[in-house]
């Protein structure tokens, strides 16, 4: 019984470490919700797959203290988010700049609707061709035993 | 027999899409981040020494060819590359300049106590603000940085004997050549 009460308490209880919070003061809410927003689109260099938001690596932390120091700059999104690219390259931008090298990643998705598009569209039109109903006359009378000059 | 070759396009499709995501497994590690500041100035910095009051600054990493390696107590790998670095000082006769991240200097110095001090000095970084200018991600990590104050390579994880053969050693060869 004590432990079934135990456990249900460390159910209920949230689980504290699950995203890091930090302390960080700002002036006014506009902000606190840049903050946030920022935060959220830094990929943490060190853990790969998760946002400076969610990492507790130390080095997400230190971004974290580095956006909200820029921010009290009173830096632009576009400028913080230039800052960190400066530093750490398209890795730790979630949303990757359109530029030579990762334009692979945003047009291949076009490419291949539009190769769908015209393999649908010969597809299509191959049918259109082919698509009338192709009787061998010749073939169909020799099965029905009819002679030629019959049909005609 | 005859074979409709356009059934064999969605094999070859197939078999390029394998290739495509086999390409994957190549990459040998998923943690390596190509560096932006190849070739780009060492930032500026104004910090102080960890065993004296100086402050330094970015004009004393100038001059000589430097490696200039991110170090700090807490972390494993540090003191796993350390024999190697002291030797690299020692018998190489290349510059080192630690930056001491994000570590408390009290621990840091006990720590060079310890295991020997191979470097000239060291950048006390507690707040790790020069690490994320260099692009610093974790420790430890090396740069060569030329004798303009340019860095002209980036290593990270453990400076070991085969680090230094393969990459480190013809980095500063081909600087020290280029003079």
């Amino acid at each position: 019984m004590k432990s079934l009460l135990s456990l249900l308490i460390l159910l209920i209880i949230p689980p504290i470490s699950m995203a890091a919070i930090d302390a960080y003061q700002f002036p006014n809410d506009e902000l606190s919700v840049r903050y946030h927003e920022l935060i959220a689109q830094l990929r943490c260099p060190q853990c790969l797959n998760t946002n400076i938001s969610g990492s507790d690596a130390m080095i997400a932390k230190d971004l974290r203290s580095e956006t909200h120091r820029l921010l009290l700059d009173g830096k632009t999104d576009d400028e913080i988010l230039d800052f960190m690219h400066e530093r750490y390259g398209d890795f730790i931008l979630y949303n990757p700049r359109v530029t030579l090298g990762t334009a692979v990643l945003w047009f291949a998705p076009l490419l291949f609707v539009l190769i769908a598009l015209v393999t649908l569209v010969s597809i299509v039109r191959r049918r259109l061709v082919l698509g009338k109903p192709e009787v061998d006359v010749e073939q169909l009378n020799a099965l029905l035993g009819k002679h030629e000059g019959e049909q005609r | 027999m005859t074979l409709n070759k356009s059934l064999l396009i969605p094999l070859v499709v197939f078999v390029l899409l394998i290739l495509l995501l086999g390409l994957g497994f190549t990459l040998k590690d998923p943690h390596f981040l190509p560096s932006e500041l190849i070739d780009k100035p060492f930032p500026e910095f104004s910090l102080v020494d960890l065993e004296s009051a100086q402050t330094r600054t970015r004009e004393d990493v100038l001059g000589d060819i430097v490696l200039v390696n991110v170090w700090a107590t807490w972390c494993p790998n540090c003191l796993i590359e350390h024999p190697e670095l002291t030797r690299i000082a020692a018998d190489e006769g290349v510059t080192l300049v630690g930056v001491n991240y994000n570590d408390e200097s009290v621990k840091a110095r006990r720590w060079l106590q310890r295991h020997g001090d191979p470097y000239s000095f060291h950048i006390v970084d507690n707040e790790g603000r020069l690490a994320i200018d260099l692009g610093v991600y974790g420790a430890p990590e090396t740069f060569v940085v030329d004798q303009q104050g340019v860095i002209r390579y980036r290593h990270v994880g453990p400076v070991t004997r085969d680090v230094w053969q393969r990459t480190l050693a013809p980095v500063i060869d081909l600087l020290e050549s280029g003079v």
